[in-house]
C-alpha cells in the first residue's frame, strides 16, 4: 500500500524526518510511537502534503504511484487520509456541504459518476451512525462549536464518508475522555477491512487496547529505531523512552 | 485655448457640458441659480477631505460627462427573475415607460418625477438632501429624473417594487433624484438595481430622500452591478419614525468607483434598523461605503453588518459611524465590519465609529482584515477539494452571512448568478 524509503523532510531549514522508513500493506494496522518532538506529527504532514515542510531526500509509493508528486488533493482522492490532531474549526461551511463536494471531487477524479442527493444523504445517515454523531452536528460547520471528543469524532466520520484506502490517525486519541476514545476506536476498527490499512499515530500505549496494531514501530529522533508487534507498546509503557534512548547510546 | 476656459474652476468646466447638454432639471430655475452660487466656493472632494480620504474622484472629476437620452431595445435581461414584481426602468436617468409596468393600485404612486404633479416635485424640492458636498448639489442642481413612491396608510404591498437603471453609450450622466415616502403601519419591499449595457466612463449621481412613517416596514435592497468602467456615486437619507423596521442591504458586485452614503435618523421611538452591506471587488475596482446611524431618541436598536471580498488590485472603504445623542438611552447598536483580501495588491481601509452622548445605552463595533485562513484550506484540501474550491467555499462562508440576510429567494438568486458569472464563485 505505502513504501515510505529514506525520508528526509526539513521545516524552515531544520531537519526532523532524517531517513524514515516504513512499509504498510493492505489490511494492516501499524502503530508509529515516540516522544514528543521525535517527528511522528511531521511525518503525518508530510505524507498529507502539507507545504510548509520541504522533503530533501527519499520516496514515498503509494500503490504504484510517486506520492511527493501529488498536491494534497490528489492525494486524498487517490485514497490518503489524515485525522487531524488538531482539527481546525472553519465557521459558515456545512459538514454536509462541503463533504459533498469533497466526494464529488473525488468521484470525478476516479471517473465515477457524481453521487445523488439521495444516496448522499442515506450515507450521512449510515456513517454517522458508526461514531455515534449526531446527524445535527453533521450538518452544522465543520467542527465550530464541537467538544474536543466531538471534533475527533467528526474525523472518523469523514472517514467513514469518503472510504480511504490508507488512513492515518494523528494522535487521535489525545485528549479524549475513555467513552469518546472507545467509540472512536470502534469507529476505526468497524471501517477496517484487508483492502485498506491504517497509521496510528499515538503517544500513549491506551489506544492500542482498543486499536489493536499487527506493527508498533518506535520513531525516535526522525528515524524509526524500532519495530516490533504490540507487546513493544506494552514494554514501551512499562520502561518509557528513555529504555530506547539507552539502547541506541549502547548501539554507538 | 481662451481665457475663460483656462480660469474656470473644475466644477464649472464639469457643470458647463451638462448645462449644454440637460433640457430641464426637476429644480427650479431659482434654485439652480442658488445651488449654482455655493458651487462656486467649493470644488471637488480631494483626500484631505476627511469623508473622502481614502476615496479619489479626479477620474470623475477630471471627466466630461453628458446627458443622453438613448433607448434600449429590450431591458428585460437586467429584471429579477421570478421576482413577480412592480418594475419601472431608468434609461440613461430617464423614465423608459416602454420597458416600465403601468401600475395604478389603490394605496399606492408610483411615477417618474419627469411625469409627476408639480405638488410632487415642489415636495421632493422642499426637503434637503443632508449632504453638502459637491456630487449632491451636483444632483440637486440638474437632477435630470427620478421616482417618486408612496405607499399610503396600511397599505401591505403583496409585491416588491423594483427599479431598474441602465447606462449606456460614452460618457453618460445619469442623475436622479428619488423620494420614497411610506406612511403608518404599510409595509412595501424597493429592489433597485444598476447596470450597464455597452457603457464606458459612465456615471450615475444619484440621491435617495425615504421617509418612514410610524409602524411602517420598508426593506430596500441595492444592487450595483454597472460595469468596471462606470462611476457610482448614490447618496440615501433616511428618517425614521417610531416603532417602523427599516432594513437596507447594499450589494455591490462591479463599477469602477462606487462610493455609497447611507444616513439615517432615527427620530421616533422603538424603531429598529438593519443595514446589511457586500462589497466583492476585483481587477481595479474601488468601492466606499460611508454609514451614519443617529439615534436622536431613546430606545432603539439598530444592527449594522458589512462584509467584503477583495481580490487583484481592487480596494474598499468603509466607514461606519453611530451617534447616539444625550437624551436617547437605552439605545442597542451593534456593529461589524469583516473583510477578506484575496491578493497581496488588494486592501481596505475600515473605520468603524461610535459617538455616544447618552450613558446607558449598548454598543459594540468591531472590524477585522485578514487572508483566508492556510489551515483550512489545507484541511478541505485533504479532504478532496481542489485549492480553488477549498478557497471559493470559504469565501462563500464568509460573505454568505451578509448574504443570507437577504431574505427573498428570487433576489438572493439573482446576486448568486451574477456572483457565478463574475467571479466564478457557486453558493
Amino acid at each position: 500500500m505505502i513504501t515510505i524509503k529514506d525520508l528526509h523532510a526539513s521545516i524552515n531549514g531544520k531537519e526532523i524526518l532524517k531517513g524514515l522508513n516504513l512499509e504498510v500493506k493492505a489490511g494492516e494496522i501499524h502503530a508509529i510511537m515516540g516522544p514528543n518532538g521525535a517527528g511522528k506529527s511531521t511525518l503525518a504532514s508530510v505524507l498529507a502534503g502539507k507545504e510548509d515542510y520541504e522533503v530533501t531526500q527519499g520516496s514515498v509509493d503509494f500503490d504504484g504511484k510517486d506520492l511527493l508528486e501529488m498536491d494534497t488533493e490528489v492525494r486524498a482522492r487517490e485514497g490518503l487520509f489524515l485525522a487531524f490532531q488538531y482539527p481546525i474549526e472553519i465557521p459558515g461551511v456545512s459538514n454536509i456541504n462541503f463533504l459533498k463536494a469533497a466526494i464529488s471531487e473525488i468521484r470525478q477524479h476516479k471517473g465515477m459518476e457524481p453521487i445523488s442527493a439521495k444516496d448522499f444523504m442515506a450515507l450521512v445517515r449510515e456513517k454517522s451512525k458508526i461514531v455515534e454523531l449526531d446527524a445535527k452536528l453533521a450538518s452544522r460547520s465543520v467542527n465550530e462549536g464541537f467538544s474536543g471528543g466531538e471534533k475527533k469524532r467528526n474525523e472518523i466520520f469523514q472517514m467513514a464518508m469518503l472510504e480511504p484506502k490508507l488512513s492515518i490517525l494523528d494522535e487521535t486519541d489525545s485528549g479524549l475522555d475513555i467513552d469518546a476514545l472507545r467509540i472512536v476506536a470502534n469507529g476505526v476498527n468497524t471501517l477496517k477491512s484487508d483492502k485498506n490499512a491504517t497509521i496510528v499515530i499515538t503517544h500513549y500505549q491506551r489506544l492500542l487496547d482498543y486499536i489493536v496494531p499487527d506493527f508498533v514501530h518506535v520513531l525516535y529522533n526522525g528515524k524509526i529505531v524500532k519495530s516490533g508487534t504490540k507487546e513493544l507498546a506494552l514494554e514501551l509503557e512499562e520502561k518509557g523512552y528513555d529504555w530506547i534512548k539507552q539502547e541506541l547510546a549502547e548501539e554507538v | 485655448m481662451n481665457m475663460d476656459t483656462m480660469t474656470l474652476s473644475p466644477v464649472k468646466r464639469f457643470v458647463e457640458t451638462l448645462d449644454a447638454s440637460l433640457e430641464k432639471s426637476l429644480a427650479t430655475k431659482s434654485r439652480q441659480a442658488e445651488l449654482l452660487d455655493r458651487m462656486e466656493s467649493i470644488d471637488f472632494p480631494t483626500t484631505r477631505t476627511e469623508a473622502w480620504k481614502y476615496t479619489r474622484v479626479a477620474k470623475i472629476s477630471k471627466n466630461q460627462f453628458y446627458v443622453n437620452k438613448a433607448k434600449l431595445t429590450s431591458a428585460e435581461s437586467f429584471f429579477i427573475k421570478n421576482l413577480n414584481a412592480l418594475t419601472i426602468v431608468f434609461v440613461n436617468g430617464f423614465f423608459a415607460p416602454e420597458h416600465s409596468d403601468s401600475i395604478s393600485e389603490n394605496g399606492l404612486t408610483i411615477t417618474p418625477f419627469s411625469l409627476a404633479k408639480q405638488s410632487e416635485i415642489d415636495a421632493l424640492n422642499k426637503i434637503e438632501p443632508g449632504f453638502d458636498d459637491v456630487f449632491s448639489i451636483l444632483n440637486e442642481a440638474y437632477a435630470q429624473d427620478g421616482f417618486y413612491i408612496h405607499i399610503e396608510k396600511n397599505k401591505i404591498l403583496s409585491q416588491p417594487i423594483q427599479i431598474v437603471h441602465v447606462l449606456t453609450g460614452e460618457n453618460t450622466i445619469a442623475q436622479l433624484r428619488n423620494l420614497i415616502v411610506i406612511d403608518e403601519s404599510a409595509q412595501a419591499e424597493i429592489i433597485q438595481s444598476y447596470y450597464t449595457d455597452n457603457s464606458i466612463n459612465g456615471f450615475s449621481n444619484i440621491q435617495n430622500q425615504v421617509i418612514i412613517g410610524k409602524n411602517a416596514n420598508l426593506t430596500i435592497e441595492k444592487i450595483q452591478y454597472e460595469n468596471g468602467e462606470n462611476f457610482h456615486i448614490c447618496r440615501d437619507k433616511v428618517k425614521q419614525d417610531a416603532d417602523s423596521v427599516f432594513t437596507t442591504n447594499t450589494v455591490t458586485l462591479d463599477g469602477k468607483l462606487v462610493r455609497n452614503d447611507l444616513n439615517i435618523d432615527v427620530i421616533g421611538q422603538n424603531a429598529t434598523t438593519h443595514l446589511n452591506g457586500a462589497y466583492l471587488t476585483k481587477d481595479n475596482q474601488h468601492v466606499d461605503n460611508h454609514t451614519l446611524v443617529d439615534h436622536q431618541v431613546p430606545n432603539c436598536e439598530s444592527f449594522e453588518l458589512y462584509k467584503g471580498v477583495m481580490d487583484e488590485n481592487s480596494t474598499a472603504v468603509f466607514n461606519g459611524k453611530v451617534l447616539v445623542r444625550k437624551d436617547a438611552q437605552k439605545i442597542n447598536a451593534y456593529q461589524s465590519n469583516g473583510n477578506v483580501l484575496l491578493s497581496e495588491n488588494a486592501s481596505v481601509n475600515s473605520k468603524p465609529e461610535l459617538e455616544i452622548y447618552a450613558d446607558d445605552v449598548k454598543c459594540s463595533h468591531g472590524s477585522t482584515t485578514g487572508q483566508l485562513d492556510d489551515e483550512a484550506i489545507f484541511y478541505l484540501q485533504a479532504r478532496g477539494l481542489s485549492k480553488s474550491s477549498a478557497k471559493q467555499l470559504l469565501v462563500s462562508a464568509f460573505i454568505g452571512d451578509v448574504l443570507n440576510k437577504i431574505t427573498n429567494k428570487s433576489v438572493r438568486n439573482h446576486i448568486d448568478a451574477i456572483l457565478l458569472e463574475r467571479f466564478g464563485w457557486e453558493f
